[in-house]
């Protein structure tokens, strides 16, 4: 039920369901209709125009009536169409379903035999097969039947192979059924769905292949005719009188539409992906809807400033607050830690400095991202992609996604260099070779020529920051950049990003989940929870004293080398979901020291100097951090 | 890179026997007697006698099936009797003019059917992807044979741009002008379908691979929007194209059947219509036999693009 009301929600598919019932509506009742007999010749009346007396449609090369051939030729074709498709569906089901459910041999032997008629260009099979059997409507069923079969074959296999190890079959087996009986009840049942779905998709095509053979003179033989040998007929007199083969020919074009619209809505009714809108594109650049005033710049001091930004998913009547009003800067040579569990909005924040937020869904709703001074949200595509990579550089989690699977690594170091400089190619890949010695790859003249999928985690995470470096940017914002390496492979990592930026004086902002990679890392800390920042400090400080109770919590989940048998406190519960955000504390339901108060209402980020805090029963008082 | 090659025709050997196999097994199928279908009112014992030594049907089953393959091996696929003229002539001649046609369309829809597919993916939703959604739909619902008619009248018949039909003109014709004018439609009518099927095919590979995170990566590189599709995303993407072309030239081949009736052109669809009709049975076999053959090679040339685009696969 739900599959029709999806169904019919698709627009096109319901309208060529419709036509597509009307016509064969009107197949089913043609012998039931006042028409004249379609094989009586009257060739006083040959070829009359469509609208002649008695003659809806005019009349073909031998005076007959062209609407009542065409519509016996309409239920000739569908009979044909839909039976071949049911005897290549019948056979290849058979064969499939034999295949996968005894394996070994039996499958392999099949199969080979499969993919040898796949080998052929179809129409290659078929005219063989008529060329034995001799040309005839029967024998072109049979010929478009046979060649069907090895699709059928080989899609019903696919399923039954999977089936035929599931627990209800080892059962059925060891009840003591026959495998006959096994197969009828057990695995049948479950395969029938894909049958009419593969037939679904393939009848249209089967119409027309049936016609395409009828058109040829090998199927339907006269006076008997289908549409395809009507037009084939028609042919003969297709300059002088046009309207003999259109009236067949649009008929086919009619029925394979109609056949065709409805399957792709059958299709997209049942694949979930589609279903969910989740196959759509990210446009260039985060979609833009500020509403409210744009915050000013604040101080000065810092390269890149975020004011009260908040970026939200939009699916369907949803809306996700990711990102729910963040201030957060970084200046240069400074070091700025972004800490939060999966889903509190960190990696989100990231992308949206650049406009990097996948979108649809993601929209930039409000406040404003300052860099070297200068608002970028909803700045044009072009200079927001000429600060790209340029000025503002990211390093993302795992290497092997987010590197091209099928370029040279090298190729896409000089890509990113050569995007921002005009240089040449080989004093692009002097400089790539450089960029990979400074992140310590050993033979970069070499390596530069290896694929991502050639080196080591370690090695792809080096690429990517060297890509990073490529135009040596004012900031570098490093999305999880250690979480997929191991412990050694992070701490070079960590040490070589450190080392950089108080080479370059670069301005870094630091996402993790990892305190343990803040402290190692980071001048300052802010901690973020549900799309918001709820406690901001000098590393040393917020590590050292943590104010709110989340923070707590989350650095008491850090084991401690050496720091003997301590409790490894989880927390309890999970991150609020930040489609339904109830007002006060996002943390208040997972927090011990909850009270009325802290449900009530929007509770500020305060605190003196660098430190501040959004709780209003903090763990410790705050003290003026430095630096 | 040789030795994958060679690999891969070595794997081609026992596909093209099955063929074979196959192929005979049908022909053997014919009921009655063939030499009494093909001599028809002349067949007197003598000539059926010598039908059948000439077909070498008097042997066994399998050792006719033998005595076929070794003969083809050597180059010899038999005399067709209708046209009284060696079968491997007649199917060369005829290839080449398919080739060309079938060659052409390959081409029209790979070239088309990708960019369409690339727009349509990159301007998801927009009129660009509408217009072309709609396009295919018709393009895969249309038949090809009743394209082509259409076509002949409205662009040979009304507006007189293009001759109707044949490969060349009947007198003083045949140069690279007069065919290519000749080929124009044909080729056009024959693409249409393959096109929708793989500018369909391109769309939802180019939308699956946009999302991807390397894509993410070039634009916060900086890359230009029309490098991240044509160049990223579609180097990703053609990964999943090149097998269906290879699938689709099967198409374009088996297309070219119907596109040679309706244009007149002088190809191996046409003879096989042909040689059917007039129950020619060594013109057939030697002609369906030639083409897969052909098509069976085209497709390790796939696999072998497949292997230099893709340098994750093994070769």
């Amino acid at each position: 039920m739900q599959f029709l009301t999806l169904l019919m929600r698709n627009r096109l598919a319901a309208a060529g369901g419709i036509v597509l019932s009307l016509v064969v509506l009107l197949a089913l009742v043609t012998p039931l209709l006042p028409l004249a007999n379609p094989d009586v010749t009257d060739t006083a009346n040959r070829f009359l125009m469509p609208g002649a007396q008695g003659h809806l449609l005019g009349t073909d090369h031998l005076g007959r009536d062209l609407l009542a051939r065409l519509l016996h030729g309409t239920r000739l074709s569908l009979a044909v169409g839909f039976a071949a498709a049911f005897f290549a569906a019948f056979f290849g089901a058979a064969i499939g379903i034999i295949a996968g459910y005894f394996g070994g041999r039996t499958d392999n032997l099949i199969m080979r035999g499969v993919d040898m008629l796949m080998a052929f260009p179809y129409i290659l099979l078929a005219l063989a097969i008529v060329a034995a059997l001799g040309p005839g409507l029967t024998n072109a069923l049979i010929a478009v039947a046979a060649v069907n079969i090895p699709f059928f074959a080989r899609n019903i296999r696919g399923v039954t192979v999977g089936l035929a190890h599931k627990e209800f079959v080892d059962a059925a087996r060891l009840a003591g059924l026959g495998h006959t009986r096994i197969i009828l009840t057990e695995i049948l049942p479950n395969v029938i769905p894909v049958i009419v779905i593969a037939m679904s998709t393939t009848i249209g095509w089967m119409i027309l292949e049936t016609a395409g053979l009828s058109f040829l003179g090998l199927g339907s033989q006269p006076p008997q005719a289908d549409l395809g040998s009507m037009l084939g007929e028609a042919r003969g007199a297709l300059i002088t009188n046009p309207h003999t083969s259109i009236v067949p020919g649009a008929m086919i074009l009619v029925i394979v539409m109609g056949i065709n619209l409805l399957g792709d809505g059958v299709r997209d009714a049942l694949d979930p992906r589609l279903r969910s809108g989740a196959l759509t594109r990210p446009m260039p650049a985060t979609r833009v809807e500020r509403k409210g005033t744009i915050p000013d710049q604040g101080d000065g001091e810092a390269v890149l400033s975020l004011r009260q930004l908040q970026t939200q998913f939009h699916v369907k009547n949803r809306i996700y607050k990711a990102v729910g009003g963040v201030d957060l800067k970084v200046a240069p040579g400074e070091c700025l830690g972004v800490i939060g569990e999966s889903g509190s909005g960190k990696s989100v924040t990231a992308l949206s400095v650049m406009g990097l937020v996948a979108s649809p869904p993601g929209v930039i709703t409000g406040g404003a991202v300052y860099f070297q001074g200068e608002d970028l949200v909803g700045a044009p595509y072009e200079h927001l992609r000429s600060l790209r990579g340029d000025k503002v550089a990211y390093i993302f989690q795992d290497p092997l996604a987010t590197l091209h699977p099928l370029y040279k690594v090298g190729d896409q170091l000089i890509e990113a260099i050569r995007v921002h400089h005009p240089v040449g190619r080989s004093e692009a890949r002097a400089r790539a070779v450089a960029l990979l010695k400074q992140v310590r790859i050993p033979n970069a003249e070499s390596r530069i020529d290896s694929y991502p999928h050639e080196m080591s985690g370690g090695m792809r995470q080096r690429v990517g920051i060297a890509m990073a470096l490529a135009n040596d940017p004012e900031v570098i914002i490093a999305d999880e950049p250690t979480t997929a390496l191991d412990v050694t492979v992070q701490a070079q990592i960590l040490s070589l990003l450190d080392e950089l930026r108080r080479e370059r004086g670069l301005a870094i902002v630091f996402i993790t989940h990892d305190f343990g990679v803040v402290a190692q890392l980071c001048d300052r800390v802010a901690v973020m929870y549900a799309g918001r920042i709820v406690e901001t400090g000098p590393t040393e400080a917020v590590l050292n004293a943590p104010a709110h109770p989340y923070t707590s919590r989350l650095i008491a989940c850090v084991p401690e080398l050496g720091g003997g048998r301590r409790r490894l406190e989880a927390i309890p519960g999970l991150p609020p979901a930040v489609d339904r955000l109830e007002p006060g504390c996002a943390f208040a339901p997972r927090c011990l020291k909850a009270s009325a108060a802290c449900r009530e209402g929007d509770i500020a980020l305060e605190g003196p100097g660098m430190r501040a805090v959004r709780c209003i029963h903090p763990e410790a008082e705050l003290e003026e951090g430095v630096a | 890179m040789t030795g994958y090659i060679l690999k891969r025709l070595l794997s081609a050997v026992p596909v093209l026997l099955g063929i074979t196999v196959i192929v005979f097994l049908i022909m053997a199928l014919i009921p009655g007697d063939p030499a009494l279908a093909i001599l028809g009112a002349y067949a007197t014992p003598e000539n059926v006698a010598k039908i059948n030594r000439d077909l070498g049907l008097d042997a066994p089953l399998v050792a006719r099936y033998f005595i076929w393959l070794g003969n083809m091996l050597t180059g010899d696929f038999g005399t067709s009797f209708s046209l009284n003229r060696p079968v491997i002539d007649e199917v060369l001649d005829r290839f080449s003019a398919t080739l060309l046609l079938a060659g052409t369309s390959f081409l029209l829809c790979t070239l088309l059917g990708i960019a369409a597919g690339v727009i349509s993916a990159a301007k998801q939703y927009g009129w660009a992807d509408k217009g072309i959604t709609f396009a295919v739909l018709l393009g895969i619902s249309i038949p090809s044979f009743f394209l082509g008619m259409m076509m002949i009248l409205i662009f040979a018949v009304e507006l007189r741009w293009f001759p109707v039909s044949g490969m060349k003109m009947a007198y003083g014709g045949g140069g690279f002008a007069d065919v290519a004018n000749h080929l124009v439609m044909p080729a056009f009518a024959l693409a249409v379908v393959a096109t929708g099927v793989v500018a369909r095919l391109s769309r939802s590979a180019m939308l699956e691979v946009l999302r991807q995170d390397f894509i993410r990566t070039a634009r916060a590189k900086g890359v230009r929007e029309g490098r991240v599709v044509w160049g990223h995303a579609l180097r990703a993407a053609m990964v999943g194209i090149i097998p269906v072309l290879g699938i689709q030239a099967g198409f374009v081949l088996s297309g070219a059947v119907y596109i040679e009736m309706v244009f007149q052109w002088p190809g191996v669809g046409r003879m096989l219509v042909d040689a059917i009709l007039k129950r020619d049975i060594l013109l057939v076999q030697g002609g369906v036999v030639f083409v897969a053959a052909c098509y069976v090679l085209f497709n390790i040339a796939v696999d072998v693009a497949q292997s230099l685009l893709d340098p994750r696969i093994k070769t």
